[in-house]
């Protein structure tokens, strides 16, 4: 194979912008909890990263990308410990090193299991999580990455279309956020307390950082630097901005005020929209793929009030409802290949996407609640994961509170 | 000797404050509280989610004066706080038995 500089430097370069992103979804989410559960989240995140990127180097990637083993269902362990680092990667045509793509893609599956964080906002175990994470990293990231991404996997052989992880990551995600709500249950208290957003500024910059990281995210799923990279990057900002618009226009209309969560929110449901799509649709379509994100983000995250599941932090509403949104619209706006046949298959990988995504995922965080449990008792949940769990709290206004011991 | 209370809106603290040393009022004790009277709370909105916030922000002072000047510092504060607005707040005097400087141990009004 040969190794381009230019492709490679840009692969690697976005691998580092994605990897930033979970430190920002740190923020983001660190923002929306109430003060004494910000560090749990953050410190989620920081344990994601770690937990998923060993799991993905010794086994996942290879789960994932390695040799099909048959059907387009699931890797072999070829490349099980990033094993062959110099020979292609299976189905691709790569112009940067294997490892360069495994590194950006082990990003990716970082991020994902990261967002599930949101759902489990409040009340979630960290030991737990971390088991959880690396369970649902093998069981339910890495098949669903094999069949779409993986030029061997069966829905990239039917032709469906995820230019950068709208079913791999968003519906994905959205999916198992709603079954992972389901075993934990509500929050104690929820939805009648109020569980109000501590610091937006904190999330206003974790928004922002999402929103950077985003461009290795979507423009380096080119794999390579050049036309494809640059469409992708252009389509990510403009999504973004009426991800934006069409998030804070619905809520002006709805209650009367602009906020600022909205804004970053619709943001994120732009960006998360438009991901599927952001190579294979032009920039006028990138306009149309945003808002309509932002809209159906706005209207999303309501639902967890209606049917009555603690979706802590909406990563259903925004990741799962908006993915679905641009997966679809990917059938219609394609620049080549729109029309009924492709607008079918990417119905389909939504339909197989939330059926596994959901399945599987109930089971695993149903296994782990079970043996090593994934939510904390009610009373630590009260008093705060922060002090409880981690003897640490995040804000000190005082100096009177406490003596050294030993 | 009177205890005056007064529970204000917090960017009036500044007016209140140069009316006191004006009027020759050496010292006070605030704190941040909250609270709510006729003006009640406001309304939040997060994702859709709108919350009724009953307490809203307010400034407590706590000055320990004479007797005799009890009734002109309520004056002095009403004035300073007031913007004619609701929720411009309360102020009160409350009869206050022993006072003491912890530095010199004086007490009564020799302590003001």
């Amino acid at each position: 194979m040969i190794v381009d500089a230019g492709d490679t430097a840009w692969v690697l370069g976005a691998a580092a912008l994605v990897l930033f992103m979970t430190p920002g979804l740190a923020l983001f989410y660190g923002g929306m909890v109430r003060s004494k559960n910000v560090l749990a989240m953050m410190v989620q995140n920081l344990g994601a990263i770690a937990i998923v990127s060993v799991v993905w180097a010794i086994v996942a990637y290879s789960l994932a990308f390695g040799p099909d083993a048959g059907g387009g269902f699931i890797g072999t362990l070829r490349l099980a410990g990033l094993a062959h680092p110099n020979a292609q990667v299976p189905g691709y045509h790569l112009t940067v090193p294997p490892l360069a793509f495994a590194a950006f893609q082990m990003m990716f599956a970082v991020i994902t299991a990261a967002l599930l964080t949101g759902t489990g906002a409040d009340r979630m175990r960290f030991g737990g999580f971390l088991v959880f994470a690396a369970l649902w990293s093998i069981v339910v990231y890495a098949p669903i990455a094999h069949w779409v991404f993986s030029p061997e996997g069966w829905l990239f052989k039917r032709g469906v279309l995820d230019f950068a992880g709208g079913n791999v990551v968003e519906i994905d995600s959205g999916a198992s956020a709603l079954a992972l709500a389901f075993v934990l249950g509500r929050r104690h208290g929820w939805p009648r307390e109020v569980m109000a957003p501590h610091s937006l500024p904190l999330t206003v910059v974790g928004a922002g950082i999402l929103w950077f990281g985003w461009f290795g995210f979507n423009a380096g799923s080119a794999l390579a630097s050049g036309h494809v990279a640059a469409q992708a990057f252009v389509s990510t900002q403009l999504a973004a901005c009426t991800g934006l618009l069409g998030w804070i226009l619905v809520e002006r209309w709805r209650t009367g005020h602009a906020t600022t969560l909205g804004a970053a929110s619709g943001v994120v449901a732009g960006l998360v929209a438009i991901t599927p799509a952001c190579g294979y649709v032009n920039s006028m379509a990138a306009l149309l793929i945003g808002f309509l994100g932002g809209v159906t983000g706005v209207l999303a995250v309501s639902a967890k009030f209606r049917f009555g599941y603690d979706d802590a932090l909406d990563v259903v509403g925004v990741h799962g409802a908006c993915g679905v949104v641009g997966t679809l619209l990917v059938g219609v706006l394609a620049m080549r290949g729109a029309g009924a046949h492709l607008l079918g298959e990417q119905a389909l990988a939504v339909i197989v996407t939330i059926g596994w995504a959901f399945t599987l995922t109930y089971a695993v965080a149903w296994l782990v609640e079970r043996s090593v449990g994934l939510r904390v008792p009610p009373q630590v949940e009260i008093e705060g994961l922060d002090t409880v769990v981690h003897a640490e709290s995040a804000y000190d206004f005082g100096n009177v509170r406490a003596t050294r011991m030993g | 000797m009177k205890l005056v209370t007064a529970v204000i809106k917090p960017f009036k603290l500044d007016d209140v404050k140069s009316a006191l040393e004006t009027f020759g009022v050496h010292g006070l004790t605030v704190g941040e509280v909250s609270g709510y009277g006729r003006q009640k709370g406001h309304t939040e909105v997060y994702r859709g989610a709108e919350y009724q916030v009953d307490f809203v922000p307010k400034v407590r002072l706590d000055v320990v004066v004479a007797d005799e000047d009890a009734a002109d510092v309520v004056d002095v504060i009403v004035k300073a706080a007031s913007t004619g607005q609701i929720g411009d707040g309360k102020v009160w005097a409350t009869p206050v038995d022993e006072l003491v400087r912890v530095r010199t141990g004086e007490r009564g009004p020799d302590a003001l």
